[in-house]
């Protein structure tokens, strides 16, 4: 359409003795660069590129948080097996069941509950989504809807595991 | 150099044609759209924040930018609000997109936390909560909302993504029954939109080496196909500690797939073939 009003108005302007430089300069400059500069250019923009954020913006959603939290109850069991066991190889005068159990009698009844829930439930949680992980491994709940009833079921089981074994 | 024409040819532009062509660097087209037509509706304005950074200023952090939108004079997906804002607002935002109906991946994103296609993705149309639109979640940014996509369609091409078979049928085509075809289901959909990939924790830590949910699921792809004959090779290239084994059956792929596809199975049942080799 541009083209056709232009061939259709360029004899009258000729005519006229259009001033071309009374029209306002368009400002963008411009400059020859060989093809081979491109993939420096390129690896200059790289550099400067920003990573978009992730965890922090994501949804959260019982997918990647229950992952995250087998990952960390796992972490933090091994740690308390681990340490203990070291524990006991440097100083076994200091570390034994026996004076395990009596550092424990000797504290009130609130500590030895808190203290039994808060080992408790990582203990459930871990063991029964490894569990949940055994069943993935060997082909099952591998749908959407498999992951989330087995991601409920753990965690219901979890909490009333951690209850009875609280108040074993 | 600054941008001129010979003066011959600029004799022939007429002063209306000079400001059109002006406008071909801008990429406004308010002059070509139709107004608005009132829809006797009351105005519903939604915020939408949308992830800014322009390579052009490397120095100044990305930051969300927020713009209000009138959802009774766009259409009802996130795109036709992108797309409106660009026209209307602010002609330097910038995203992918192309077919509008969820079957390039072009406009790929991540909208209110969750990675979809902004085509797909209808609008919240509770005014009173904002949106918040970020690119494809630890990825390198080109610019905006546009990702380099350069190593996962790389990935895409080690898992050698064609059928492979030197011993084609003596006459006609490869032959399959429909219980072989069936397998295919679910897989060859795929369109690389990289939803999941960019959603899966494990791809964000170790993207350099493991292939990420998108490319794990076309290697099985392959696998799976009764016509490919090579199988081995294929299994053989993810038999190692990065390349699979990151896959911590996580469903974060499946649970974003704007395809609806099942990617953490894919991999599963490449790691139950792996583990019966």
């Amino acid at each position: 359409m541009i083209s056709v009003s232009a061939l259709g108005i360029r004899s009258s302007v000729r005519r006229a003795g259009f001033v071309v430089r009374s029209l306002p300069k368009r400002n963008i400059q411009i400059q020859s660069l060989p093809p081979s500069a491109s993939s420096e250019i390129l690896n200059k923009q790289r550099l400067n590129r920003p990573s978009s954020p992730h965890y922090t913006i994501y949804q959260p959603q019982l997918t990647w948080l229950g992952s995250i939290a087998n990952r960390v109850t796992g972490a933090g069991l091994a740690t308390l097996l681990y340490g203990f066991s070291i524990a006991y190889l440097i100083a076994p005068g200091t570390f034994d069941s026996a004076h395990v159990i009596q550092l424990v009698a000797g504290l009130p009844e609130s500590v030895k509950y808190a203290g039994k829930a808060i080992l408790a439930a990582p203990f459930a949680f871990h063991s029964l989504n490894g569990l949940r992980h055994l069943g993935w491994d060997m082909g099952k709940f591998l749908s959407l809807k498999g992951a989330y009833v087995t991601g409920y079921t753990v965690l219901g089981a979890t909490a009333i595991s951690t209850v009875i074994l609280t108040f074993m | 150099m600054s941008f001129s024409l010979p003066s011959k040819a600029l004799s022939t532009i007429t002063p209306n044609l000079r400001r059109q062509s002006t406008r071909l660097f801008s990429s406004t087209q308010k002059a070509c759209q139709a107004e608005p037509v009132s829809t006797g509706k009351p105005e519903l304005v939604k915020e939408f924040k949308i992830y800014r950074w322009n390579p052009d200023e490397p120095t100044k952090k990305p930051h969300l930018q927020s713009y209000h939108v009138d959802l009774n004079q766009c259409g009802p997906m996130v795109l036709d609000a992108l797309i409106k804002i660009k026209n209307e607002v602010d002609p330097t935002l910038t995203f992918r997109r192309s077919c509008r109906e969820g079957i390039c991946g072009s406009c790929a994103m991540n909208i209110d936390g969750q990675n979809t296609l902004a085509c797909l993705c209808r609008i919240d149309r509770n005014a009173g909560k904002n949106s918040k639109i970020y690119p494809l979640p630890h990825m390198y940014i080109v610019k905006d909302l546009v990702p380099d996509m350069t190593l996962f369609y790389k990935q895409y091409k080690s898992i050698q993504p064609w059928l492979q078979n030197d011993n084609p049928p003596e006459k006609g085509e490869f032959l399959q029954s429909p219980e072989d075809r069936k397998k295919l289901d679910g897989m060859y959909e795929c369109i690389l939109c990289a939803c999941c990939s960019t959603s899966c924790p494990s791809y964000w830590w170790n993207q350099d080496e493991y292939l990420g949910p998108a490319t794990l699921m076309q290697a099985y792809r392959w696998i799976a196909d009764s016509r490919d004959a090579n199988k081995e090779q294929r299994k053989e290239k993810l038999q190692n500690e990065m390349s699979m084994y990151r896959c911590h059956t996580i469903f974060n792929c499946s649970r974003t797939c704007p395809k609806g596809l099942n990617p953490a199975e894919a991999i599963a049942k490449i790691k139950l073939e792996l583990a019966a080799d």
